[in-house]
């Protein structure tokens, strides 16, 4: 079940979305980027959210953080947030070396259908990454 | 020789039994045999103090506390006292934090009976002494700041913004303006932004320009009618005063909008400029950099503040007022926002500020702010050499270089610098502020330095560049510990010893 | 010049050569308007020698009175507490007191070392799993326990508390809640002087009930059945205790405080006017990341020694801005080291000791101001190092005047704050007391009639 980067999408504050359908709709799988997880150093603690909280595209649902600095996850998508990955803050290291598979954060229900359409493409993303890293 | 027992921790050298402290035997008596003076307690009073509490209200046994001898504790904390760098030891050129001498006499004077051990609840009748010095001071602040309402109550100076941003909040709402915006300058310290969080302010960043001035241009972008006050640095955090300020502090009033100085830096203009002068509607001192208080460790400061005439109806109570040859305390206006604290202030804070300030007087205090303008230039004329100083030729007391090309050629980081400026006994410059220099490394040398120091801490600058980069980043390597794990720290924290815990 | 300049005449000379500069006063020029420049000296008066100002100094301390000159059975939340001399030997060395922030944790391992001592130590006095590096004083301390309850409270705005809690706490709460979207609910005294009623107020937007126990008229409280009411209504509890009675009554987390606060004063720190002081503060675990200001951690260094650092930074204003747990930034880290050596000295059997003497002490002088013909007991119940009296008289002042001329500070009058106390005042007894001492308080009820 590896998750190929190339295939997912991407939001300017460097969450990824992986989407998928079950019977009831569309599911949006939320992670960092490997990108992000590199620029932010070493991770020392993680805020997660509850399951059953609604969220918005865009809206902070948690933060991450390293020894000096903070930063906020933002959610990609709007929706419910239906699972957690709540053992990822017990072990930051795997997030460190797998961010797009044992990394991953929140699972959303997309309610918004727009949503989706203002993400980028690998491609777009890793132009953005060039940009910031020179 | 160092002795490497006195890192253990005082909860390991614990012994059962072991005592420094007894009281003379107890010279009341026992409820029971009321009368009879001279009677002994058998058992340390433990079955008296059963009868006059509830079972429920008393503990077992008291907490549980190390048991030390008195040489253990001497010896410990002797110790563990050598294991600091400190201005009495080490050249401590701590950006913005103004690491001056800290006189002797002061601690002297403050430590005398009559102003160290007054209950904070004597009548004012039983201390005119130390009301006099508080009345003093309180002249001298308003003097020296050029703004005439003086609080002495905060006791640090992130308490003094916070009372300001609340005096100026009390104003609004009684002139009826709902104002609910507090801007702050993207080089600010980061308690100002908090400390308008806690007043229930929303902040907005005004950006700095290329050469470290206020972007006049984005504050009248931002600046509107919900803008209550502008919190500004001056000099600012880059040690650089604004040569636009009379502009600022106009485009702010005419919105209606005050001005609050942040006065870290004061010890660049005592005597040159005064804030009232050039616009502050409000600000703090802290005395414990501009007026020499030691830090202590990081703390206690105090964060007196003063403000102009129409705001100082405000300010918190008491404030030390004069009748005549009398000295009272005045804590009767409606309009008070009440206190921020309890009791009167840091006054053992206050005292070493009142010497400071006689021992030097108007012409000395201005001396004193000269003499830090010219040793941060000369230590400037000599850095620039061996950093990037991106800020020009000229600051006032302080300074900001920069290790970023040092970072790009040869992968020499400013924390580097910090660490192996260690080994070479001075303390570091403060590094990774202000937030809007890369790899800053923020120098301020204070006027307690000669110039011997000064060329000393920059031959040692200039030799760590010249070093190999593997040297540099093992630094330090004289100290007692290398460099921390502050990961493992944050990541499981362990922020109390416990019995069973390995060392 | 007096004063602590460097430079001679020679140095100034060589180093404006080497700036580039013909005079400061170029410099300054190039950089600050003329327009706002100050071209006049300060009228603050000329330089001062040492010799004269400490000459003056000591003549402005003789006009007050101080424990130098007077016996004092004064508290209302400070304390004549006996401070031993290892104290002021050990915290008087430069290397602790002209030191800054441990920001450089490989210079500053004796200060770090001392902060985790001392978190150590407040988390044994209080049994609550964490401990700050130390806050402003007792008053912003409780403040800011209150303002984390309201943090953790999701969305609860309510504070319960009672008269009985300090009233420059109070006070102090209602200045800070002026521009916060909360509110307190003050519930008077009850007939014995303690708070039950706090427990009737309490309801399901409650963020949290502070409390004081022994409380400010000395009245212990029953913590236990306050805490019981305020978890089933899911609202925390803000405990201020005083730390030298945790030597004979059952700790904050025992009777089920959720943060614990003190002013810490008592244990080592001279009265000084009001301060500076220390505020404690310890809490529950899980309340760890909305603990305002510094704490000290354990962790390695690279070579896998054993050391201490600043930790849990993220926390704070500095990287958090407007969005951290409180503004502080300055703690009180020189008094942390005197309660840190002063319960070092003091140990468990000292500390119990010293709340022995303070108890039996209060005891007794309660029992001789109820023998009395001028005075009486306000409150029967148990108290723990003080207690209000009524001077049947009622002319509080006036015999406090007459007392302080006689060497004695007699007490706190507490019409200030309690209007329907205004014939009353707080008298506390701290284990310096004598016998001897508390007897000539008492016998000064005849004094007024003598003038």
């Amino acid at each position: 079940m590896t998750r190929d980067p190339s295939r997912l999408l991407y939001a300017k504050s460097h969450e990824w979305a992986d989407i998928s359908e079950d019977s009831e709709g569309k599911v949006a799988t939320i992670g960092i980027s490997s990108f992000a997880i590199e620029q932010l150093t070493d991770l020392v603690y993680m805020d997660l959210p509850t399951s059953g909280k609604k969220v918005q595209a865009g809206e902070e649902f948690g933060e991450v953080e390293s020894v000096k600095a903070v930063s906020p996850l933002y959610s990609p998508v709007s929706g419910e947030i239906i699972e957690v990955h709540s053992d990822l803050p017990e072990n930051l290291d795997g997030l460190k070396d797998d961010p797009y598979d044992f990394g991953w954060i929140i699972k959303v229900r997309i309610s918004g259908v727009g949503d989706i359409d203002g993400l980028m493409d690998h491609a777009a993303y890793q132009r953005q990454c060039s940009e910031e890293g020179g | 020789m160092r002795n490497t027992q006195s890192t253990r921790l005082i909860f390991e050298m614990s012994r059962p039994g072991r005592r420094a402290h007894r009281l003379p035997p107890i010279d009341v008596p026992p409820i029971d045999i009321e009368g009879a003076d001279d009677a002994a307690l058998g058992d340390d009073g433990a079955s008296a103090v059963r009868r006059l509490f509830e079972p429920s209200q008393l503990a077992e046994s008291p907490p549980a506390l190390p048991e030390l001898a008195e040489g253990d504790v001497v010896r410990h904390f002797v110790n563990l006292s050598t294991l600091n760098m400190s201005v009495d030891t080490h050249f401590y050129p701590l950006g913005s934090c103004t690491m001056k001498y800290n006189p002797k006499r002061n601690e002297r004077i403050a430590s005398l009976p009559g102003f160290a051990h007054v209950h904070p609840l004597q009548d004012e009748s039983t201390i005119q002494g130390l009301l006099a010095v508080l009345y003093e001071l309180q002249e001298m602040f308003a003097e020296i700041s050029g703004l005439p309402g003086v609080s002495l109550q905060p006791a640090a100076g992130a308490h003094g913004e916070l009372t300001a941003l609340m005096v100026a909040a009390a104003h609004f709402r009684s002139i009826g303006q709902n104002r609910d915006v507090v801007l702050t300058a993207d080089s600010a310290h980061g308690t100002n932004p908090a400390s308008a969080a806690m007043v229930g302010y929303e902040t907005r960043t005004v950006k700095s320009q290329a050469n470290g001035m206020v972007d006049v241009q984005d504050l009248k972008a931002k600046l509107d009618d919900r803008v209550a006050v502008f919190m500004l640095t001056n000099p600012n955090t880059l040690g650089l005063f604004d040569s636009q300020i009379l502009e600022i502090t106009r485009c702010v009033h005419d919105q209606g909008a005050l001005i609050y100085l942040d006065g870290a830096n004061m010890n660049a203009i005592l005597g040159i400029t005064r804030p009232g002068d050039f616009g502050a509607d409000l600000m703090h001192y802290n005395p414990h950099k501009t007026f020499s208080g030691p830090h202590g460790g990081g703390g206690p400061g105090a964060g007196p503040i003063c403000v102009r005439d129409f705001l100082a109806k405000y300010l918190p109570q008491p404030i030390v007022v004069r009748d005549g040859d009398r000295y009272r305390l005045q804590a009767d206006g409606s309009d008070s926002i009440g206190r921020v604290r309890s009791f009167f202030g840091n006054v053992g804070v206050l005292v070493r500020a009142y010497c400071y300030i006689r021992t030097y007087g108007g012409e000395g205090l201005r001396r004193v702010s000269e003499d830090a303008v010219l040793g941060a230039n000369y230590l400037l004329s000599r850095v620039k050499h061996i950093l990037d100083v991106p800020h020009g030729d000229r600051c006032m007391h302080e300074f900001v270089a920069s290790a970023s090309k040092l970072k790009k050629a040869r992968g020499l980081t400013a924390m580097d610098l910090a660490k192996r400026i260690l080994d070479y006994g001075f303390h570091a410059p403060t590094v990774y502020f202000p937030l809007v220099v890369d790899e800053a490394v923020m120098v301020e040398p204070t006027e307690t330095e000669s110039k011997e120091t000064l060329d000393a801490f920059a031959e040692a600058l200039f030799r760590i560049t010249e070093e190999s980069a593997a040297m540099v980043h093992e630094a330090p390597h004289t100290t007692r510990i290398s460099r921390p794990d502050d990961v493992a720290a944050a990541r499981r924290p362990i922020v109390r010893w416990e019995p069973g815990a390995p060392n | 010049m007096t004063g602590y300049l460097f430079h001679t005449d020679e140095d100034r000379r060589a180093m404006l050569a080497a700036i580039g500069a013909e005079s400061v006063q170029q410099i300054l020029d190039a950089q600050v308007p003329a327009d706002v420049q100050l071209r006049r000296t300060l009228r603050i008066g000329d330089a001062t020698d040492e010799l004269t100002l400490e000459s003056e100094m000591r003549s402005q301390a003789a006009k007050n009175a101080s424990l130098g000159s007077h016996i004092c059975f004064m508290g209302g939340g400070a304390y004549d507490h006996f401070i031993p001399a290892v104290v002021d030997e050990l915290a008087g060395r430069g290397e602790f007191y002209t030191s800054y922030t441990p920001y450089q944790a490989e210079v500053s391992q004796g200060n770090l070392q001392v902060m985790f001592e001392y978190e150590t130590l407040v988390t044994q006095l209080t049994g609550l799993a964490v401990s700050n590096a130390s806050l402003y004083d007792g008053g912003s301390a409780a403040v800011e326990a209150v303002l984390m309850a309201i943090a953790a409270g999701k969305g609860r705005t309510r504070v319960i508390t009672s008269s009985a809690v300090h009233p420059h706490y109070r006070q102090t709460l209602a200045t800070y809640l002026e521009n916060l979207d909360a509110s307190c609910v003050t519930v008077p005294l009850d007939a014995t002087g303690t708070s039950t009623a706090v427990i009737d107020a309490i309801d399901g937007d409650t963020a949290c009930v502070l409390i004081q126990h022994p409380n400010f008229l000395g009245r212990l409280e029953d913590v236990r059945a306050i805490a019981d009411a305020a978890h089933a209504a899911g609202a925390l509890v803000v405990h201020v205790f005083d730390p030298v009675s945790l030597g004979l009554l059952k700790r904050p987390a025992d009777l089920g405080a959720d943060i614990a606060v003190a002013e810490g004063q008592s244990l080592g720190s001279p009265l000084a006017y009001g301060g500076p002081y220390l505020g404690m503060m310890a809490c529950r675990e899980e309340l760890i990341r909305r603990l305002p200001g510094r704490i000290a951690g354990q962790t390695i260094d690279r070579r896998g020694k054993r050391c201490w650092v600043l930790t849990l930074q993220t926390r704070e204003q500095h990287i958090r801005r407007d969005k951290a747990t409180s503004n502080i930034c300055s703690n009180q880290a020189l008094l942390a080291l005197r309660a840190t050596i002063h319960l070092s000295l003091l140990g468990p059997e000292g500390l119990r000791e010293t709340a022995t003497h303070c108890a039996l002490k209060t005891d007794y002088a309660r029992r001789r101001f109820a023998q009395s013909d001028r005075f009486e007991l306000v409150h029967e119940q148990a108290v723990f190092k003080e207690f209000v009296v009524r001077d049947r008289e009622n002319d509080v002042r006036g015999w406090m005047s007459l007392a302080t001329e006689q060497g004695i500070l007699a007490g706190v009058p507490l019409e200030p704050w309690y209007p329907e106390l205004s014939d009353c005042f707080l008298v506390a007894v701290t284990e310096k007391r004598t016998k001897a001492e508390i007897d000539r308080l008492v016998a000064l009820e005849h004094a007024a009639a003598a003038v």
